[in-house]
């Protein structure tokens, strides 16, 4: 099985080639993707690109859905946003 | 510069409905081009990372969506539409902002449906997900091995989201399904007519039979820290505490509403009104499948037929198809009554449950004697970049607010995308929206 | 069914405009009943930016203008967390030098009322607004310009209207209006006096003003916080916001920062009836302005586009005093209408003229400018 790289919040996580970032992320045990207007922290709902609770910074760009977006190597991804 | 596509039908979303419907009229010669935002067709109740693990029925149909002449555009959400449908706008996800606009005669809608989520408290904690949530982070690479899953909410997709989270090696701890016993009993008795589905669901409660499907039960609560520890069940009479590593609740589903409220169609009763040909109510809009009523594959694909024959003119082969629908509408009833949400729970979220996730606006400040956009306008509930869509359904459960109107664009867009070099005059507007 | 004694005020619409008047007139003692076909704020309260900010058009619009954000900057301890009120201030853009040149007349036109200013270089407004291009003159920056959310602060006025004893009817639709009383579907229902405060509708019920429904478009965003401080606004929106010909529209750069951290960006005008659907190609010339002075805007994630219909007169003034019928030259109602894109801004001043006027006292500013019967421009379009 191929692997890809990416890096969440500095740390480095090994994803199946064709995952999506939030499937990467809940393998890799993350559990706070975003932080609610009050301060929550929030994870994936719907995990097909309806609720935007997944929202993490890719690459600079802000409110990007994880569950949305496929691993590509060398991804940097912000979480707590 | 927006890339522009025409066509003589378009459809938009290849679920089971869209690839029929564009299978059919392709077929008949039409020149057909159907938009999905995904990266393959499928929809969600297809979705699949490998062809080869797709059932039997989609493989088929996507073998002879292919031979059809019908055009996939992949990774394209419509965001706008004008001209009662003539017109879209599409977002192409592989490069956001990067906008595509297409013209066509005819449209056929087969948006699908999504999940219904309802308030209680701890539901924001992380790692409480839908049911087809599950299924969705299954197929997207997600390793559920080893970790205990406690399933919740309603409808018949309990069961599969149950069978694919034990397939894949998870404990699932209970399955509980909020209809009453003898409401699930019946719908099961009535699939006798459809042999099919019995034999799936024996073989479902066979893959997991470890787990407790339960009925008459749900959801009170969620506990947790950083993210959800435990649930607490309740059949209204007595409460039992599942330690969990995920929850899963999803109270069956509701449709995609927005694109044909944006262009003018008549909703009845929640969904999408259709006559026998899948016609709305602009004339040259169509609709097809779970926009139409929730009832599955084998209704939206014969719907999606109808709807494709019809639109490509072949209307008498279309009315060949009558009778199978007729036959699967009733399942469409069926599912609905057996599966229809008790009242207990409009009670379980608390004053300070959290309602609109978005805008974090608890229930507590909003007021019943309210309409939708008023609470909208006061709360901010809505307002957020779901645009609605987790909340609205709450909303609409607990205090009978109907969503009245809907706003471009249809999702979250880059400002690029309308950034676009133009005509520098005004041209003529399209049609709908009023004022926020 | 309304019971109870006749009101001394009857108010038609629970805008942030007849929410104001609600306030202003229970303050001085006086009973008021509020008929609203709606809710309170549905109208074009809802639609409009929210800004409080003082502008220089004219003497009379100054005045006016400088008036009401005091009487809002005296309400910022008091207004409820929804309210959102934030005295962000404003920067109005030198793009070119015909514009640098005049930041310093307009500079010394604000401190001759009183209204505190200062003039940024290119250099000092590129620390103040980073996001900016580089390359603008530079700007006049208005410190105590304000940004509100305005259909909470209709409502919050309204609240405190109902504190001292006024009624407020929603979903009751007016059909008709006389000096002294309105006509429901069901029942009439009269009043000491009658206020038309029916924002862009108001013709509907007192036929003859001169008010005509002035479209714009505005975008919301997602949070960024912290991409823009001051509420921004190119000087080119003064000659947008002038007369045009039918048939034709402008668009001028605005970007105004929520207490929420997403950003409102506008600016367009046009007349098109009462067309409220989204016009494709006005909406991307107004975001195209907006990245021509802020390249960073293209990224951000836009959530939602409406309109609304700003209720335009053709001298750019509100009417506020008693309505004459033009052909019978009887009395009808009090009008407080016709605000076009200051509506917010001067709810609070329009409230206190049009309070003294009903009353005999003498109001804080010239009332003669917004004499609703003045003669207006002849041939605009407006």
């Amino acid at each position: 099985m191929k692997t890809v790289q990416i890096f969440v919040d500095g740390r480095p996580i090994e994803a199946e080639e064709g995952a999506t970032v939030a499937a990467a992320m809940w393998n890799a045990g993350c559990v706070r993707f975003r932080t609610s207007v009050t301060g929550e922290p929030r994870g994936p709902l719907c995990a097909m690109g309806i609720c935007f609770e997944c929202r993490v910074t890719i690459d600079g760009t802000a409110h990007r859905r994880a569950c949305m977006e496929t691993c590509a190597p060398g991804m940097k991804v912000q979480t707590g946003g | 510069m927006a890339e522009s596509v025409s066509a003589t039908i378009i459809v938009v979303g290849a679920g089971p409905a869209g690839i029929a419907a564009a299978t059919r009229a392709a077929e008949a010669g039409a020149n057909v081009v159907v938009l999905d935002e995904a990266p393959s067709p499928g929809g969600q109740i297809w979705k699949h990372r490998r062809s080869a693990q797709a059932p039997r029925a989609a493989q088929k149909w996507i073998a002879r969506f292919t031979k059809s002449g019908a055009r996939l555009i992949r990774g394209a959400q419509v965001i706008a539409a004008g001209e009662a449908g003539r017109e879209l706008r599409a977002e192409l996800s592989d490069s956001p902002g990067k906008m595509l606009d297409l013209r066509c005669e005819k449209l056929i809608l087969a948006t699908g449906a999504r999940e219904r989520f309802l308030p209680f408290p701890g539901w924001t904690l992380p790692n409480v997900i839908g049911v087809g949530a599950a299924q969705a982070l299954i197929k997207a690479g997600v390793s559920f091995r080893g970790r205990r899953v406690a399933v919740a909410g309603s409808g018949p997709l309990l069961l599969p989201a149950a069978a694919a989270l034990a397939a894949g090696g998870a404990q699932v701890a209970l399955v509980a399904e909020q209809a009453p016993g003898e409401a699930v009993a019946r719908f099961a008795a009535g699939l006798v007519f459809q042999p099919a589905k019995i034999a799936q669901a024996v073989l479902y409660r066979g893959r997991f039979f470890n787990a407790n499907y339960r009925t008459g039960l749900w959801v009170a609560s969620a506990r947790g820290d950083d993210r959800v520890r435990e649930a607490v069940f309740t059949d209204g009479r007595r409460a039992r505490t599942v330690a969990c590593d995920v929850l899963c609740c999803g109270y069956g589903l509701v449709p995609n509403l927005e694109l044909p409220m944006l262009l003018g169609c008549a909703i009845e009763k929640g969904f999408v009104a259709v006559d026998e040909r899948q016609q709305t109510s602009v004339p040259t809009v169509s609709a097809a499948g779970e926009l139409t009523g929730i009832g599955g594959v084998d209704r939206a694909l014969v719907e999606g037929e109808i709807a494709g024959l019809s639109a490509a003119g072949k209307s008498e082969v279309a009315g060949r198809l009558r009778a199978r629908r007729a036959r699967l509408e009733l399942f469409a009833a069926r599912l609905a009554k057996s599966f229809a949400l008790r009242e207990e729970l409009k009670s379980l979220a608390r004053p300070d449950t959290i309602v609109c996730r978005c805008e974090d606006v608890v229930l507590s400040r909003l007021d019943p004697s309210w309409q939708r956009r008023q609470a909208k306008l006061y709360s901010r509930a809505g307002m957020g970049p779901c645009q609605g869509k987790v909340c609205g359904p709450a909303l609409e459960f607990l205090f009978g607010w109907e969503s009245d109107s809907v706003r471009v664009p249809l999702r979250p867009t880059p400002l690029s995308g309308w950034a676009l070099p133009g005509p520098e005059d005004g041209a003529s507007p399209n049609e709908r929206a009023d004022s926020r | 069914m309304t019971r109870g004694p006749t009101p001394d005020v009857l108010i038609v619409g629970a805008g942030i405009v007849g929410a104001a008047c609600a306030d202003a007139l229970t303050r001085r003692g006086l009973s008021v009943l509020v008929l609203d076909s709606r809710f309170a704020g549905a109208g074009v309260t809802a639609a409009g930016m929210g800004h409080v900010v003082v502008m220089d058009d004219s003497e009379a619009q100054f005045q006016l203008t400088a008036y009401s954000r005091e009487l809002w900057s005296d309400l910022a301890g008091e207004l409820s967390r929804d309210c959102e009120d934030e005295p962000c201030g404003t920067l109005w853009i030198a793009e070119n030098e015909e514009e640098w040149t005049a930041v310093r007349a307009k500079a010394a036109a604000y401190e001759s009322h009183g209204v505190s200013v200062e003039i940024l270089d290119a250099r000092a407004l590129a620390q103040a607004e980073p996001n900016l291009r580089p390359g603008l003159f530079g700007a006049l920056r208005v410190p105590d310009d304000r940004v509100i959310y305005p259909p909470n602060a209709a409502r919050w006025l309204l609240e405190r209207a109902k504190s001292r004893g006024a009624r407020v009817r929603e979903r009751c639709e007016v059909m008709a209006a006389t000096a002294t009383d309105v006509t429901l579907s069901t029942e009439q229902v009269s009043a000491g006096s009658v206020v038309n405060a029916a924002g862009p509708e108001a013709p509907r019920l007192t036929p003859g003003l001169p008010i005509e429904p002035r479209k714009g478009h505005l975008v919301i965003t997602d949070r960024y916080p912290g991409f823009c401080r001051h509420q921004l606004v190119e000087l080119g929106y003064l000659k947008s916001a002038h007369v045009l010909t039918a048939g034709a529209s402008s668009v001028a750069f605005n970007v105004q920062p929520r207490a929420t951290g997403q950003f409102l960006i506008g600016s367009s005008r046009e007349f098109a009836g009462w067309n409220s659907a989204p016009n494709p190609e006005i909406l991307e010339r107004m975001i195209r302005r907006g990245v021509a002075f802020m390249p960073a805007l293209a990224n951000l994630s836009a959530l939602r586009v409406w309109t609304g219909f700003r209720p335009s007169t053709p001298d750019k003034l509100p009417l506020i005093g008693q309505w004459r019928s033009t052909d019978t030259h009887r009395p009808g109602p009090w009008i407080a209408a016709g605000h076009e894109g200051l509506g917010i801004t001067t709810a609070t001043g329009t409230a206190e003229i049009l309070a003294a006027l009903i009353t005999g006292e003498t109001p804080a500013i010239d009332p003669a400018p917004f004499d609703p019967n003045r003669s207006m421009p002849s041939g605009a379009a407006h």
